[in-house]
């Protein structure tokens, strides 16, 4: 007993000492609380002036409900509640895409935008001609976009997920088709204000278009990249490329920087046990997400950082975190670097629910079922091994709420591995493999072979 | 020579049956709903006790015990093991119990109760099992049990699972509610309508007209050692003991008192009712000629047994009709519960065509059966396995031939590795215990490719599904016309689980399908009776 209870004290006093410093200015912060007006972070675009939220909308996640008729569509009454929130509370950029929630988030947003004077906000949309990249369908695009979205302009407009097949892929898409000179002239005539592009791919795919910027081929006004604290250092390496490199190789042109999956999907929202328990002993009141926003923020040249919130709850936590800024110390980066390491260790599939992937020919719900998986895996309750104590229990609780997640004829063991997927995963996950990890999985654990 | 001083035996004797069979119909009615598996370590022998069964099992030591059950006590098994006896006890109680006069004699029904049991010999020798399993009450009881019980017991779970899911917990998980087979179904409505119908009219009318188990059993119980007797010098002839008897087996004249035993299934009915002690269950050997006057049936109560019997069928016909309303409507709603389910795909899903059971030459049936042939022969219908199988493999057949006897398919699982729970239950020895080791090596089908559907052989798409989930690797893809490639099975290690018929992508019918083998295949127990490969 005098054994633990020396341990106790002492390590307490050794985590009140480590937390000292930061106590008081967490009691600073919450002074500052009370006047949650001005609090919102803003940048500067240095190109053009615009006074941008560093909290960004994005407009990828939003709230889906039942039609009634077998189908899905955005909750629109709960769109309209926290777009209505976010501009109140200083978040002025919204980025969307004709491709987002079955294509039904641009109209989404023009819903809920139009209510508002339209310079009280900045729009971001994409061409996201994927599926058919003729000029005809291109275009119809871009103005369709306009339409949805109730407005002459577009303040900022992207090539939607270039890089991968590097030049190649590109000039397919926008250069054969004169579509990059349509928009051009676009730009031009003021419907576009700022032309960038967002990408996944691999380092030599990035600096690909780097030249195109450097020899004034194409002169990007802002880049959107794939940007946190587990990216930043440890993207794949072979097929996607690390995010300091982007971030370094734009600031160094000056290019304004626009983050996405800052929270990877949410998996840094809610991260693996042991993790969470670091991040809380250093600031025992502030979220895993919370974490993973400053990082990107902390960075001078990021222009915004793209949140997708599903409900008020996490709306109203990012615009707090936001609101009551303090960079990442040199020491606090470190600190989510060693996370990021940790992080690495889980068996954890790459996802990040954007449902590029979807709809899979065959019916499977990919992302469904790599959420469930990751989710059990975060929150610890897998089971590793029969011999484990709580092995029964834990075998139950997998299977089960695999079943409630996702419906029998659209699990794991039903992909036939053609490989459909695999082209329009921005994450590079080897889909159709880790399908099969994950049926071999739940195979083990159905026949008690783990 | 009583068994008991009078009074005690007045009230224990008919407690103790009631309460013994509660405990057994409970017990068999939950083993036959419950889908978890958890309780059939605790309830499985209920069923292996069930004398249809025992028989099909060739399970000597029940049979032995049975008969002289009967031989000792009388026909108790009716009262108090077989769960439809108790059932229309239970329904014939509703029926009557605030009636003071519910029943009264009725003369034996020889032709039909003997007619029933010839066929049933017959068609039992002949293997005409769909006629068996029609007959059979245990079978009766467990087809109703399973397909018009078990639904309710299903939504009900699935209504715990949904709040259960609300809660964040795993306790109750949801089971998908589905008609196994239309004919069935069908029969089983009529079954229950019939019984029901029979029960409320005339008690143990089923039990003494058809049920061939209860016939059988009669053979001895006319002759049982323990028979509820009247003492002709107490009894006041006041027919409170006819008017309470279920079987309509006792007959009170004016000064003539007769039971027919064969029919008596020991349920102290007339016991209980008795005022004057003036019946007791007592031992009869020797006894038969001098409490029991053999001048049996009054003229006037064979009248009045005729003259009731024509409002019989309007009655009836009126019951079966609204029972068979009712499951018409609950057939309805299953299916229209099944449409919903299909439609729920979302907008964001690929659709999802259902599958549809393919033809196949020879039916499949579960590891450890011995051969299609065999398991016929033995399985009684009872649907206890279709109700315990937890992948939806199992589900009556629909050919005549095998009515209600269990198939297997595989549109919504397989039959999969590490479950033996069917073989772990039968009570008939249709399907003989095995292990998860033994299952693996079980050969109860054949896959066979349809080159025409499958999407590598006419090159729609890359798959390998079949191969790549094989668990025996019977599968392996190889050319086919030096384009494409197409699955080959090698038919010695193929096992016939169904794993591949599955997951094959192809839809509605699968583009490879199990074909059952005749004769099943243990390669991990050969022995002199054929389990052997076959050649040489």
């Amino acid at each position: 007993m005098k054994r633990r209870d020396f341990i106790k004290i002492s390590s307490a006093a050794a985590v009140a000492a480590a937390c000292a410093p930061r106590d008081a200015r967490s009691t600073k912060i919450a002074g500052q609380a009370g006047n949650d007006e001005e609090a919102m972070l803003m940048r500067e675009n240095p190109v053009n002036g615009d006074k941008v939220s560093a909290l960004g909308f994005g407009c990828m996640r939003w709230p889906m409900i039942d039609d009634g008729k077998g189908g899905r569509i955005i909750d629109q009454e709960a769109v309209n509640e926290m777009v209505d929130y976010a501009l109140e509370h200083g978040v002025n950029y919204f980025d969307t895409s004709p491709a987002y929630l079955m294509g039904q988030s641009e109209k989404a947003a023009g819903e809920a935008l139009r209510r508002h004077p339209r310079n009280s906000y900045y729009i971001a949309t994409k061409l996201s001609n994927f599926g058919d990249a003729s000029a005809q369908a291109s275009k119809k695009m871009f103005f369709d976009s306009l339409e949805q979205l109730h407005t002459d302009y577009f303040d900022y407009y992207l090539l939607h997920a270039i890089g991968r097949g590097g030049k190649e892929a590109y000039e397919h898409r926008y250069v054969d088709n004169g579509i990059i000179l349509f928009l051009l002239e676009q730009k031009k005539e003021g419907r576009i204000r700022n032309l960038g592009f967002s990408f996944h791919g691999a380092k030599h795919e990035f600096d690909y278009f780097m030249e195109l910027h450097d020899s004034g081929q194409q002169v990007w006004d802002f880049c959107q990249i794939e940007m946190n604290y587990v990216d930043w250092k440890h993207a794949d390496g072979v097929r996607n490329v690390n995010a300091d490199y982007l971030y370094e190789e734009l600031d160094k042109r000056g290019i304004p920087i626009v983050i996405m999956e800052p929270l990877l999907g949410g998996r840094l929202a809610r991260v693996p046990e042991g993790i969470a328990r670091q991040m809380k002993e250093r600031e025992p009141e502030r979220s895993a997400a919370s974490w993973a926003l400053r990082f990107c923020a902390t960075y001078p040249r990021v222009l915004t950082v793209l949140s997708g919130m599903t409900s008020m709850d996490p709306l109203k936590e990012n615009i707090e975190t936001f609101g009551h800024f303090q960079p990442l110390s040199a020491e606090e980066i470190e600190f989510l670097e060693r996370m990021a390491t940790q992080m690495m260790e889980y068996p954890l599939v790459n996802c990040t629910d954007c449902k590029y992937c979807m709809p899979c020919p065959w019916g499977i719900d990919i992302p469904g079922t790599f959420q469930h998986y990751n989710k059990a895996i975060t929150d610890g309750t897998y089971a590793q091994s029969t011999a484990q104590k709580d092995y029964a229990k834990l075998k139950k609780a997998y299977l089960v709420s695999y079943d409630r997640a996702v419906a029998s004829v659209r699990q794991a063991d039903h992909c036939i591995s053609c490989g459909e997927c695999l082209s329009h995963c921005p994450q590079s996950i080897p889909i159709p493999q880790q399908l099969r990890r994950i049926a071999q999985y739940v195979e083990n654990l159905k026949q008690d072979t783990l | 020579m009583y068994i008991c001083t009078d009074n005690k035996q007045r009230i224990m004797l008919k407690k103790l049956r009631v309460a013994l069979a509660w405990v057994f119909w409970i017990g068999i009615t939950l083993l036959l709903l419950d889908f978890t598996g958890a309780l059939h370590g605790y309830l499985g022998w209920m069923a292996k006790v069930q004398f249809l069964p025992a028989v099909l099992a060739l399970n000597v030591g029940v049979i032995v015990a049975l008969a002289a059950l009967t031989l000792v006590c009388g026909r108790v098994y009716c009262s108090v093991i077989c769960p439809l006896g108790v059932f229309q006890d239970g329904i014939s109680w509703l029926g009557t119990h605030r009636s003071k006069k519910p029943y009264q004699y009725k003369k034996e029904n020889k032709w039909l109760r003997y007619g029933v049991w010839a066929l049933f010999v017959v068609a039992l020798v002949a293997g005409v099992q769909a006629l068996v399993a029609l007959l059979a009450p245990y079978s009766a009881y467990g087809r109703m049990v399973q397909n018009l019980l078990q639904p309710v017991y299903l939504w009900g779970n699935n209504l715990l699972a949904a709040l259960s899911q609300r809660a964040g917990s795993y306790t109750f998980y949801e089971k998908e509610v589905w008609i196994r087979s239309v004919p069935t179904f069908v029969v089983a409505v009529a079954t229950l309508a019939v019984v029901v119908a029979l029960s409320l009219k005339g008690g143990r009318t089923y039990c003494n007209s058809i049920c061939p188990v209860g016939t059988t059993l009669s053979f001895l119980s006319r002759f049982a050692m323990f028979r509820p007797l009247i003492d002709h010098d107490k009894c006041k002839h006041c027919k409170a003991c006819e008017l309470h008897c279920k079987a309509q087996c006792i007959a009170i004249g004016k000064d003539t008192e007769h039971i027919d035993h064969s029919r008596c299934v020991d349920c102290f009915n007339c016991i209980d009712q008795c005022k004057f002690g003036a019946l007791k269950y007592r031992f009869a050997w020797g006894l038969g000629a001098k409490t029991t006057p053999s001048a049996p049936e009054t003229p006037k109560i064979s009248e009045t047994g005729a003259k009731t019997t024509p409002s019989a069928p309007g009655r009836r016909a009126m019951m079966a009709g609204t029972v068979a309303v009712l499951g018409a409507a609950a057939l309805k709603g299953i299916e229209a519960r099944a449409q919903e389910a299909a439609k729920k795909v979302d907008g964001g899903f690929a659709e999802v065509l259902p599958k549809r059971a393919p033809e196949r030459e020879t039916p499949l049936t579960p590891p450890g059966s011995q051969s299609v042939k065999d398991f016929y022969r033995r399985c009684t219908g009872c649907q206890l396995c279709v109700a315990e199988c937890p992948n939806n493999v199992l589900r009556p057949s629909t050919d005549l031939e095998h009515l209600m006897q269990p198939c297997m398919s595989f549109e919504k699982g397989f039959c999969r590795p590490e479950c033996t729970r069917c073989s772990e239950l039968c009570p008939a020895g249709a399907i003989r215990k095995i292990g998860k080791e033994e299952k693996t090596q079980y050969h109860v089908g054949t896959a066979r490719v349809n080159v025409d559907l499958c999407l590598e052989a006419t090159g729609r798409s890359q798959c390998g599904k079949c191969a790549q989930s094989c668990p025996t690797g019977a599968i392996v893809m190889v050319e086919h016309e030096e384009l494409f490639r197409r699955p080959a099975v090698t038919e010695e290690v193929c096992i016939g689980c169904g794993k591949c018929e599955y997951l094959c992508p192809v839809r509605p019918i699968s583009a490879i399908v199990i074909n059952g083998k005749t004769v099943h295949i243990s390669t991990q127990s050969p022995s002199p009776e054929g389990r052997g490969f076959g050649r040489g």
